[in-house]
């Protein structure tokens, strides 16, 4: 066929003689003659072409039909070699030897001959290309392409898919096929058994193919698809009520790791410290300073920080233990007070040395990114993470105070101060060490805070309320109560959310606390006995 | 027990008898007058002249002042830690607020007769139901009484009612203001959001911008604490008053010696929170905004530390506490605002560890003829 000469389509070579002579191949020879014929024969046959191109197994095949498709295949007119054109501005082209798929360098675009498309054959091209990743030997490859297919498939391919499915063997890929040939014949066929297969999937395209068919005339059809869009909703809810679950529990362990440190202080010490949110809020900026000092390594910094934002709260708070509650024993609201003036203290003192602005942790990349379930529903990777070192930090804690001596110690002082000294218990430590491992796992609510929200001096002023809300609704003085009472409001929180908005949501759930400690004034789970009446 | 219930005089009387109302009332009287003659008497250049600019910066201590002898009135006399005081303020002074708005009629910069500035920006087309009667003044500052009571008088009936006391109480009256806040915070409410209600123009059909109407102002936040402090001073020269600090000291006694000790609580409670909702209301047209940050946790702990420092159960001390805790925060602020944090939390631990009687508690220890048997017993929070 003849090529027109006008400048922009026209391309002629310069050609490089050392790369015209590199070493052939067994089937590069067959592979040239399938391009040459591809360049030479009239649009009318480029479509067989195509077909015996993508037939060939060549692995090759998809990197020349889509450079095809997209303009930039190209024969150096000298020499007949085949290119793939890589960057195609200004007067010289960057290009690559289409065989070995090594780049050349430059060659003037006056060199070079392209091969010329239609709007006819790129549309069957893009129903080949996508079909032509099915026979690679990769499952994952496989699996993916088969999975773009859905809502995909047109008249062209469809066949050819349907050849490809009975000799495909994993049976992923040939689910995610049956699909999207499904899809394909309720859409333009309006087959009934079709209908069938697509109940329950999850495919954006499979729905919009179903809501087609039951607004169809075909009143079979249309009963047929709205059952199997019943079936979608069905699954859809479902899946909508396990991301609202799983939501709500991250926002709960989100709260019982800002409560726990105070269950320890506030339940079972009995000391009310205003200032746990800024403990929170110190182990956060432990994460950011961890950070600062090993740049470049945000992971290693954060498992860094876990030891680093303990010790650090846990020495504010023996600090604060030391210098202010210990002279106001017996006298709770006072403590309040004081205990208040010190996190106007810490707050301003990161103001006014570190930065009245939020200061942003880096999230490694190990915690970044989600986990899919399937195509309703992924899970967020760093919320999943610290679900489990919530739990993790719990059970520490309920080995701590069930099974160690220092647990032994603190649960006699705590229910008859007066007889465990005279048992030989020093209480001044163990108020010391309680108050320290209270303070040490607010530092540790703050290392994990900090990787999902914005570290600044109002961190702690945010999780002070509802720190309090939570240990005072489960009940003071029990772990366990703590646990169950942060992941209830967390999931009756986002169960809100939907239907009331997020502050709406919030204020129910104040709400409901303040409510609910009318009709129980010692929480979900009172302790009983002789600690109650300290 | 210096002054022991007198028979012969009535409740509403026997204050007037006490040597320290006596005393507070006659320093307070002075001191309004003063300010009032330095302000109107002498030229503008003098050296003695009072600006109106302090005027009303003193008219808004005067509040302060109001609502720290409520705080007093349930922490010193009813052993009730609230700190949630705030939202009693703030409704008192929305409720002041609402009116101004009203006030403003079609003088806004949207002209609508009838719908505040911040309703026609949100696009609403009528005044909710909540706004009707507010521009009449007698519904309005019924309202400044009644909206706080109210709100005091169900929280407190359910609080009360079930024995929640102590710290609870404390945590849960937190919990109440910070609810209201994020509500308050919410356009959907009505009360014009963030932003709050401002551009206030006349009150009783005098304009607000002028001295003569700010130095009024001053003066009725002078007479409500005037009155306030003797409400307060007769409820616990009272039966009921003895019977409040009884509750005070040892609540489960109290109760099985026969006294309906929630209704006590509850009875103070809601005269405190309407001393509170007056302060507010008196406070809004003299800085001219209420916002949802009257709200703040922090607004209302910072009232129970002036109390603090001025010395609790002692009423005057909480007026003493606020003035002082004010005027520091006013210097602060202007000279250096970065020190004011970690000024105020000094003086949240400095008051509680080292002077848990307060500054009231200092002058009854230079004067010997103070009393002191108000002042509370060691545990009596415990």
């Amino acid at each position: 066929m003849s090529i027109p000469r006008s400048l922009s389509q026209l391309l002629i070579v310069c050609l490089l003689s050392l790369l015209a002579l590199a070493p052939a191949r067994a089937d590069d020879a067959q592979a040239q003659a399938l391009l040459e014929q591809l360049a030479d024969a009239p649009y009318a046959q480029k479509g067989r072409i195509i077909g015996e191109i993508a037939g060939s197994g060549d692995e090759r095949a998809r990197q020349w039909l889509e450079a095809f498709a997209n303009g930039k295949l190209a024969r150096v007119e000298a020499s007949g070699q085949f290119v793939i054109v890589l960057e195609n501005r200004g007067r010289n082209w960057t290009v690559a030897d289409a065989l070995s798929g090594e780049t050349i360098g430059e060659i003037s675009r006056r060199d070079l001959d392209s091969l010329r498309i239609n709007n006819a054959l790129r549309g069957e091209l893009d129903g080949i290309l996508s079909v032509i990743d099915l026979t690679v030997a990769d499952v994952g490859k496989r699996l993916a392409a088969a999975r773009d297919l859905r809502g995909g498939v047109d008249a062209g391919s469809f066949e050819r898919i349907g050849t490809l499915l009975s000799a495909e063997e994993n049976p992923d890929v040939r689910a995610a096929l049956e699909e999207a040939l499904a899809i394909y014949r309720v859409e333009a066929l309006g087959d009934i058994a079709a209908v069938a297969v697509l109940a329950g999937s999850l495919n954006t395209a499979a729905r919009a193919a179903l809501t087609g068919a039951a607004r169809s005339d075909n009143a079979q059809l249309a009963a047929a698809a709205n059952r199997a869009l019943e079936s979608i909703d069905q699954k859809l809810k479902l899946n909508n009520a396990a991301k609202t679950l799983y939501f709500g529990i991250s926002l709960g362990s989100v709260l019982v790791l800002a409560a726990i440190g105070l269950a320890i202080t506030f339940g079972v010490m009995g000391v009310i410290n205003m200032a746990h949110g800024e403990l929170i809020m110190l182990g956060a900026y432990t994460t950011w300073g961890m950070q600062q000092l090993l740049p470049g390594q945000p992971g290693l910094a954060l498992v860094l920080s876990i030891p680093a934002g303990f010790m650090v709260a846990a020495l504010a708070g023996i600090a604060i233990e030391r210098t202010v509650i210990q002279h106001l024993k017996g006298r709770p609201l006072e403590t309040l007070l004081a205990t208040f003036g010190i996190s106007l203290i810490l707050q301003q003192l990161v103001r006014t040395v570190i930065s009245p602005l939020n200061r942003s942790v880096v999230t490694p990349e190990w915690m970044s990114g989600s986990i899919m379930i399937n195509e309703a529903l992924s899970l967020t990777l760093n919320r999943l993470y610290i679900i489990g070192f919530a739990l993790v930090v719990f059970a520490g804690l309920m080995l701590i105070m069930r099974k160690t001596r220092l647990g032994l110690e603190v649960r006699a002082v705590t229910q008859n101060r007066a007889m465990a000294r005279s048992m030989g218990i020093k209480a001044t430590r163990v108020d010391i060490l309680t108050f320290a491992l209270g303070s040490g796992v607010a530092g540790l609510a703050g290392v994990a805070l900090s990787q999902i929200t914005n570290v600044g001096p109002n961190l702690g002023q945010n999780y002070i309320i509802d720190s309090f809300m939570v240990v005072v609704f489960g009940g003071v003085g029990n772990l366990w109560g703590t646990l169950v009472a942060g992941l209830s409001l967390g999931t009756i929180n986002q169960l809100l959310e939907p239907w009331a908005g997020a502050v709406l949501a919030k204020i129910l759930v104040l709400v409901f606390i303040i409510l609910f400690i009318q009709k129980r004034p010692r929480g979900l789970f009172p302790q009983k006995g002789r600690a109650a009446e300290g | 027990m210096t002054d022991s219930l007198n028979p012969a005089q009535s409740w509403l009387v026997r204050p007037f008898a006490e040597r320290s109302t006596q005393v507070f009332l006659a320093v307070l009287a002075t001191a309004v007058a003063l300010v009032t003659v330095l302000n109107l008497a002498l030229p503008a250049d003098s050296a003695l002249h009072v600006s109106t600019y302090t005027v009303t910066l003193m008219g808004k201590y005067l509040c302060y002042a109001l609502l720290a002898v409520a705080v007093d009135l349930v922490w010193g006399y009813l052993g009730i830690l609230s700190l949630g005081h705030g939202a009693f303020f703030a409704l008192g002074g929305y409720a002041m607020g609402m009116y101004l708005m009203r006030q403003i009629g079609d003088r806004g910069v949207y002209g609508n007769p009838e719908l505040p500035d911040f309703m026609v920006f949100l696009n609403w087309q009528e005044l909710p139901w909540y706004w009707y009667g507010f521009d009449m003044a007698w519904f309005a500052f019924l309202m400044v009484l009644l909206a706080p009571g109210l709100l005091a008088f169900v929280f407190g009936y359910l609080a009360f009612r079930s024995r929640v006391t102590g710290v609870y109480l404390s945590i849960i009256t937190q919990a109440l203001t910070f609810a209201l806040m994020l509500a308050f915070f919410r356009n959907e409410m009505g009360f014009g959001g963030n932003n709050g209600l401002t551009d206030f123009m006349d009150i009783l059909g005098f304009d607000l911008r002028t001295d003569g109407a700010r130095l009024g102002l001053f003066i009725a936040s002078g007479v409500a604490l005037a009155i306030g402090y003797i409400i307060c001073r007769a409820i616990v020269a009272s039966k009921l008053g003895r019977v409040s600090i009884a509750c005070r000291d040892a609540e489960a006694r109290t109760r099985f010696l026969g006294y309906r000790v929630e209704r006590v609580q509850l009875f103070v409670f809601v005269v405190s929170a309407m001393l509170a909702g007056v302060a507010g209301a008196l406070y809004v047209p003299q800085v001219g905004i209420i916002n949802p940050s009257e709200f703040s946790p922090l607004f209302s702990i910072e009232v129970v530390v002036w109390v603090a420092l001025g010395g609790r159960a002692t009423l005057y001390g909480a007026v003493i506490g606020a003035l002082i805790v004010n005027y520091a925060k006013t210097v602060f602020t202007g000279v250096m605002p970065d020190a004011w944090l970690f000024a105020l939390g000094a003086l949240f631990v400095l008051v509680t560890v080292f002077l848990p009687k307060g500054i009231a508690g200092l002058l009854a220890g230079w004067g010997t003829r103070k009393r002191t048997e108000d002042t509370p017993a060691e545990e009596a929070t415990a």
